[in-house]
């Protein structure tokens, strides 16, 4: 039987992406660009006996879904960089609490307002720096309105194995953009929904790492009655000052990363087996990016791409190894240089990094890559 | 009538932190006694808080219980009685948590009228943070940051919430310990947004810096300014000088926010 297709925006497809991963919760507050996935949940979600909120403002929202998610719901929020600014107090939370949620920001200019109808990507430091404190960070940045709908279901995936906020980074062009999707059978993409607990209520410590870095979640309503803080707790989740507790709980949450890096590490490499010179780029960039590598193979300069899927934890070890291999790494980006100081970070020298910098509102085309890369080679 | 405090609390948690002195012990109580009253189900309650002295209430409470960020638990229990209206949902805090850094979840709580019971613990000051002025603090009063007296006019918390939209609102103080209890159980029974605003009294950082000279003091303070509302329709304005109103202030009965997502389903479901 043929899929099921459509003609949809990226939002748009976020939004049925979020559905299809079981999400039932979203809390939101309206923002350009971003608006559209709230509008479509506030149609689709009661359609299931979801529930959607427009909440008084971001931080509420992100509340609402952290408070959502803890009663066992699939929860949601979706924003651009003002909001992610607000709610980064309360990313923080859910980071410490363990809570899966998801965050969608899709960018624009900035900083402050900025420029709210234009595209931007310079919120991706902030994704891993945003809030206070050591956290485990996972960002995905989708390229594609099929991938928008992929990787928002793996966000969910993402959130609900690890415990932990997910965070799907696409910028304007990316989120307003219209593409034919092909709706994903059920059963077709995995979902996976969060462990419960085992063990009997009495006996029920939300942060017991004795199993485990990623201790199950019980839902409030459920048999277990649990405490959930913001303050640095132990396993039975109360506030703890014990030094070796305090330390042991922070190195426990980064390691549900640093131990998982294979399960959530995903890119795409494009005519990069025998790149000289490598373009490092992501979102509607990465687009522009593998246009360029075609032309500039027509023309038989040895051009690669090297498009992140997940942004964060970053791709350290394959970059790092490209880094050997070209003679240098092209990070095209609509911000003034985030991306760039990591690549430069893991590529130690081992190659020239350039970037490509844009923040006027406008796309990076393939031309200005194709002459950058030409200068290099 | 015997109360059963050992079956609402989390023995292990105790002692709690707060001050010799501090009201909110009594207030504590009270909320067990009204917990008791209504018989609510423990593993279908929650009790959210935000960040403060009186927002580590819920931690000695044997609950589904969520101490949040600052000002932030109107906003976190929307999320939880949204996704399950069945459940029971209270959340406790301060003045400055609720009407400061708080101030905008509660006055849309209050006017989504979302059924929840929001015990507001007015001791008119930041007391963990050491005592700095808050939205209640009396003008002219003194706090570590208005040494030379505060100049800010003050928040009346229940008339806010009852101006946001709130549809039960009281208010009692920490020396009327028995009406803690009969008004957060009139609360929980009320279907929509209930405010209970205590009156509290903080002796360490706000009754030393204003001539407080024991906690007995502050409790007959509190005695001295509560005028029952039905008192007060006999009293002039001149015997209100310097009053303040205790009972049910307002009581409402409005479509709670719940129930009225629950019929946006059904038209959802039927179109």
């Amino acid at each position: 039987m043929a899929k099921k297709v459509a003609l949809l925006q990226g939002n748009t497809a976020c939004a049925y992406g979020a559905l299809y991963a079981g999400c039932n919760f979203f809390g939101g507050y309206p923002i350009t660009p971003s608006t559209e996935v709230a509008e479509v949940l506030s149609e689709e979600l009661p359609k299931i006996g979801g529930k959607f909120i427009q909440m008084e403002d971001e931080i509420g929202a992100m509340a609402s879904v952290i408070g959502a998610s803890l009663t066992g719901q699939k929860a949601l929020t979706a924003t651009s960089g003002p909001g992610v600014s607000l709610k980064q107090e309360l990313i923080g939370y859910a980071c410490i609490a363990e809570t899966p949620c998801v965050i969608i920001n899709v960018m624009r200019g900035g900083p402050s307002t900025g420029m709210p109808t234009g595209p931007g990507q310079s919120d991706v430091q902030q994704a891993k720096w945003g809030t206070h404190g050591d956290h485990p960070v996972i960002a995905l940045v989708p390229a594609s309105c099929q991938e928008i709908f992929s990787e928002t279901v793996r966000a969910f995936n993402l959130a609900e194995k690890y415990r932990m906020p997910v965070q799907v980074l696409y910028d304007e062009i990316v989120g307003h953009m219209r593409e034919r999707i092909e709706f994903p059978e059920p059963g077709e993409l995995e979902v996976i929904d969060r462990e419960a607990p085992s063990c009997s209520p009495e006996d029920y410590k939300p942060f017991d790492p004795s199993n485990g870095d990623v201790p199950p979640l019980a839902a409030f309503g459920s048999e277990y009655r649990f405490h959930v803080t913001g303050l640095n707790k132990a396993a039975d989740g109360f506030p703890t000052t014990k030094a070796e507790l305090v330390d042991a709980e922070q190195r426990r949450q980064l390691r549900k990363i640093d131990a998982n890096i294979a399960d959530i590490e995903s890119y795409e490499e494009y005519q990069t087996d025998d790149a000289e010179v490598v373009i490092f780029a992501y979102g509607s960039t990465s687009r522009s990016a593998r246009y360029a590598v075609n032309e500039l193979r027509k023309e038989g300069v040895k051009a690669g791409l090297f498009r992140p899927i997940t942004l964060w934890p970053f791709p350290e070890k394959r970059v790092a190894e490209l880094a050997q291999q070209a003679k240098a790494i092209i990070v095209p980006e609509l911000n003034l240089g985030q991306m760039n100081l990591e690549v430069e970070r893991v590529a130690k020298g081992a190659c020239e990094i350039i970037g490509i910098h844009r923040v006027d509102g406008e796309p990076i085309n393939p031309g200005q890559i194709m002459a950058q890369v030409k200068e290099v080679v | 009538m015997a109360y059963d405090y050992e079956k609402h609390i989390r023995a292990g948690k105790l002692p709690h932190i707060w001050c010799p002195g501090c009201g909110h012990g009594i207030a504590m109580k009270g909320l067990i006694r009204a917990l008791d009253t209504c018989g609510l189900e423990k593993n279908n309650t929650a009790i959210v808080s935000g960040i403060g002295c009186a927002s580590r209430l819920p931690g000695y409470m044997d609950y589904n219980t969520l101490h949040t960020a600052h000002g932030r638990a109107a906003a976190f229990a929307t999320g939880v009685k949204m996704s399950k209206p069945e459940m029971n949902v209270i959340v406790v805090g301060g003045d400055g948590d609720g009407t400061a850094i708080g101030g905008n979840h509660f006055i849309h709580a209050c006017r989504r009228n979302i059924d929840m019971t929001y015990v507001i613990l007015n001791n008119y000051i930041y007391g963990m943070t050491g005592g700095q002025f808050s939205p209640c603090t009396p003008t002219g009063h003194k706090a570590s940051t208005t040494v030379y007296g505060n100049p800010d006019p003050i928040f009346d918390i229940s008339k806010l919430a009852i101006g946001a939209g709130a549809t039960f609102v009281a208010r009692t103080t920490a020396f009327h310990a028995t009406q803690i209890d009969k008004l957060i159980a009139e609360g929980i029974k009320h279907k929509g947004m209930a405010i209970i605003e205590v009156l509290d009294d903080c002796p360490t950082t706000y009754g030393r810096r204003n001539k407080f000279r024991s906690v007995v003091d502050m409790m007959k303070r509190l005695k001295e300014i509560a005028v029952p509302v039905a008192a007060a329709s006999k009293m002039t304005a001149e015997q209100l000088e310097g009053k303040v109103l205790t009972g049910v202030l307002y009581k409402e009965d409005k479509p709670e926010y719940t129930e009225q997502y629950a019929q946006v389903i059904e038209r959802a479901k039927g179109a």
